[in-house]
């Protein structure tokens, strides 16, 4: 199985007839992604790549049929619209790819989402891409060097680096090891489904066997990720990799943050607690490899 | 993150009826005297400058008298702060001060929802004090539908301890400074300290916000001239290279200038990445040989060819660099040879002399290196290509080399670009393309139109035109992919240019080499 996408899933693209749109909508079908329909307002009546464009959400969803995901190629101010369009019509699962979506309209789609039932990958994130099955936004860039790049395997890969997300899965998948998905969570501070939410999702997905996440230093994500390890609501081998170990922490500006955060958000924090809750953290980017072999082989895979 | 200053996080605050200390802006000593006389009695002058702690860097002072004010005044204006040079300051009435209180809100990750935060004790230390003492500090998340009621303000202030008619006025305060986050959009916003004076007057004395940078433009109101948290004021050079960011929504460019004052053979190095993670680790390879970063560039989001040439361009305006390092996560979605063209046009034009490796892994990433090696022959200094299978310490390790070889081969100098004959030309969504149909009358392989990826040229008469209107081709059908140039510089006759300017670099960089 797989988290997310599959090729059964019926997606939607919002921007289709825009030049990200287009382009991504061309390696999404190309690798066996199920696009049924594309939205842009004012657009209605033709297609994209052979998909039909509707003006409205819910036109594309009385017209095409029933709508699992929504990928938004939008500009970034529009962004909050057209997912509360997709929310309302009933879409569950939002790829949110565009980046600098303004953080308030971040809140209110989380807000609405919550309300609804619905989730959110983004903003400002790569996709989604299940090996083989499907892809939600731009991994891979086009289906030929997806194909090439990934295959199926024992592995979730969960990164909040949108390039490190393919590197990771590449450089796994020389060493011989595929992936269940490969998920990107949106570069910003705060994106609907945090690595906390992602490995509650791998947790479920029977045919993941282990996790491997790229953190990076700021927000409480890799902290969580531990307080679930803690709380035995995570159960899997993790192996991580925390970025940004040479940045120098910028000038503080607010109190707020150091008072909210109380020490977390640090590289050495973010380590630390997850070496203290088990987790397998590689000091060295290119020793991830490595380490999930030998996590796997103690499995038994 | 977009700072204000004090005095304009103060206006907002007035702005929603937030009783502020009376007072005003100086930029001059004189002004400062003056505004001292109008207020009246003791006065505080206080530094504009976006940092913490300026009182015990001398930034915050009384003055007893106007005259006194002035003397301070003049002490502060120019003084430097943490690299700020201090513009202006803030001339105020002095609070006799009873009793300080913190209010703030914050977009909390983990809430993912505004959190405010009061502290029943605040002014200096109020870090240590949340820490030390819970009971004195609330914390409440906010529906952002909702928004802050006021009874739920009052609660927040109640929970610490605080009641009566100054439990009330400060939950309204409280509720004033939600309102100001929510409407001007701010990752943070703080009242540090509000003050009750000893005639029981509720000010807030000290304010700071930073707006969402992504939310700036829906605020021009607030002048903000870059949208990005710099703790010094940007550069010239960042100048320019956020009017390129703003003016060209394709794709990300991002732009930090790390050093200033550095010359050739001190080690600094123009680095250039794309997405974060895979440019932290890059970084982390130059640091750890030893070497010092000139820029932190970051072109990613499958930017154009144009914005890579352009960021290329200005990375190359810092005369002490060393090397030039480009790499990214080594595995890119974007199709490489985009930003491979960018280099190639930004490296010839300006014959670079200083060695490169650029790792530019990912989709196409073979076409991409082609493209690069292709032209390094033409270019003075040594550039070395690479893809996904070499890592960015392998590639730290070869610019290392080439660094210290200094191998850098004495080329004619190029002649400069011929006026076209017979011009054909359109514009491109940021620039001109011009093709010498004089010069293509003599060309075989007419590759500009084989290459054009958008295909949006077509030959009449063997010579390449638009098979589009003038105004699709300037709205963005042409992407400005550059391969009508380089393609044709390499393949064809060199009829193809395209003219992209960068409004200021040239004054710029005579600035610079004058240095
Ligand atoms: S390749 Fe260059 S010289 Fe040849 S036709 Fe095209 S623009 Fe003209
Ligand atoms: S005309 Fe075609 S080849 Fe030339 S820059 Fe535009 S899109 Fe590229």
């Amino acid at each position: 199985m797989s988290i997310l996408i599959d090729e059964t899933k019926r997606v939607l693209v919002q921007g289709i007839t825009g030049r990200e749109g287009m382009a991504r909508t061309r390696l999404m079908k190309e690798y066996g992604t199920n696009v049924v329909a594309g939205c842009t307002p004012g657009r209605g009546g033709g297609d994209v790549e052979g998909i039909p464009v509707y003006d409205t959400v819910l036109e594309a969803w009385e017209e095409a049929g029933p709508l699992d995901v929504s990928v938004l190629y939008i500009p970034a101010p529009l962004v909050k619209s057209a997912a509360l369009e997709a929310i309302d019509a009933g879409v569950k699962l939002l790829v949110i790819i565009p980046d600098r979506v303004p953080i308030y309209d971040v809140l209110v789609i989380i807000k609405a989402a919550k309300k609804a039932g619905a989730r959110f990958v983004g903003p400002n994130t790569l996709g989604v891409l299940s090996p083989d099955k499907g892809v939600l936004g731009m991994i891979g860039g086009r289906a030929a060097s997806a194909r090439s790049w990934f295959f199926p395997g024992p592995v979730g890969v969960t990164s909040r680096s949108g390039g490190i997300t393919s590197a990771m899965a590449y450089y796994l998948a020389q060493e011989g090891i595929g992936a269940t998905t490969l998920v990107h969570v949106g570069g910003d501070a705060v994106v609907g489904l945090p690595h906390p939410e992602v490995v509650k999702l791998f947790e479920a997905d029977p045919d993941t066997k282990a996790v491997v996440m790229f953190g990076e230093i700021g927000t409480s994500q890799e902290e969580q990720v531990a307080d679930l390890m803690q709380a035995g609501e995570f159960t899997k081998p993790l192996i991580a990799f925390i970025g940004g170990k040479a940045a120098k922490s910028g000038t503080r500006f607010s109190h707020a943050g150091a008072i909210i955060e109380g020490g977390r958000g640090t590289h050495e924090g973010k380590v630390e607690r997850l070496r203290e809750v088990g987790a397998v953290v590689v000091d060295s980017f290119g020793d991830i490899p490595k380490a999930t072999k030998e996590v796997l082989a103690k499995l038994g895979l | 993150m977009a700072r204000l200053h004090e005095y304009q996080g103060k206006e907002l605050l007035k702005s929603q009826k937030v009783p502020v200390p009376r007072g005003g802006m100086a930029s001059t000593p004189e002004e400062a005297r003056r505004l001292a006389e109008e207020l009246g009695g003791e006065v505080m002058v206080k530094a504009q400058a976006w940092v913490t702690g300026r009182a015990s860097m001398g930034g915050i002072r009384r003055a007893a008298t106007p005259h006194e004010a002035e003397s301070v005044a003049r002490e502060m204006l120019g003084m430097t702060v943490k690299g700020f040079t201090v513009e202006q300051v803030l001339v105020e009435e002095r609070l006799d001060i009873e009793r300080e209180f913190y209010a703030g809100v914050i977009i909390d990750d983990r809430a993912r929802a505004p959190v405010v935060i009061f502290s029943s004790a605040g002014g200096t230390g109020i870090e240590e004090i949340a820490l030390e003492h819970l009971d004195k500090v609330a914390r409440l998340e906010v529906d952002i539908e909702k928004g802050l009621r006021d009874y739920q303000a009052r609660d927040l202030v109640r929970r610490t301890g605080v009641h009566g008619k100054l439990l009330r006025d400060l939950g309204g305060m409280v509720t004033s400074l939600y309102q100001v986050a929510r409407r001007y959009e701010a990752r943070t916003a703080e009242i540090n300290p509000i003050v009750v004076t000893t005639d029981e007057k509720l000010y807030a004395a000290d304010c700071r916000i930073t707006v969402d940078d992504y939310a700036v433009f829906r605020h021009p109101e607030l002048g903000i001239e870059i949208a990005r948290e710099f703790d010094r004021p940007p550069t010239e050079l960042e100048r320019i290279a956020y009017q390129v960011e703003a003016t060209d929504y394709r794709g990300t460019f991002y732009f930090i200038q790390m050093a200033d004052d550095f010359s050739r053979g001190e080690g600094y190095i123009g680095f250039h990445g794309a997405g974060g993670g895979g440019s932290m680790m890059s970084m982390d390879a130059l640091l750890s040989r030893n070497y010092k970063l000139a820029t932190y560039v970051d072109t990613s989001g499958n930017p154009p060819a144009s914005k890579v040439y352009r960021a290329a361009r200005i990375v190359m305006s810092l005369p002490g660099i060393d090397g030039y390092f480009a790499s990214g996560s080594g595995v890119a979605s974007q199709e490489q040879f985009h930003s491979a063209r960018g280099f190639v046009k930004a490296f010839m034009e300006d014959r670079l002399s200083v060695p490169a490796v650029i790792r530019l892994g990912g989709n196409m990433e073979e076409k991409a290196i082609e493209i690069l090696k292709r032209a390094a022959p033409e270019i003075p200094a040594p550039l070395e290509a690479y893809g996904k299978d070499d890592t960015a310490d392998f590639c730290a390790e070869r610019l290392d080399a080439l660094i210290k070889a200094g191998d850098i081969k004495e080329l004619p100098a190029p002649s400069p670009r011929p006026e076209p004959k017979e011009p054909y030309t359109f514009e491109s969504p940021t620039g001109t393309v011009i093709y010498d149909h004089a010069v293509c009358d003599t060309c075989e392989s007419k590759v500009c139109v084989k290459t054009c990826v958008r295909q949006i040229l077509q030959l009449e008469d063997g010579r390449p035109v638009l098979n589009i209107s003038l105004e699709d081709a300037k709205r963005g059908r042409c992407i400005e992919c550059l391969a009508c140039e380089v393609e044709c510089h390499f393949e064809g006759a060199g009829g193809g240019f395209v003219d992209l300017p960068t409004p200021g670099l040239e004054e710029c960089r005579e600035g610079l080499l004058k240095q």
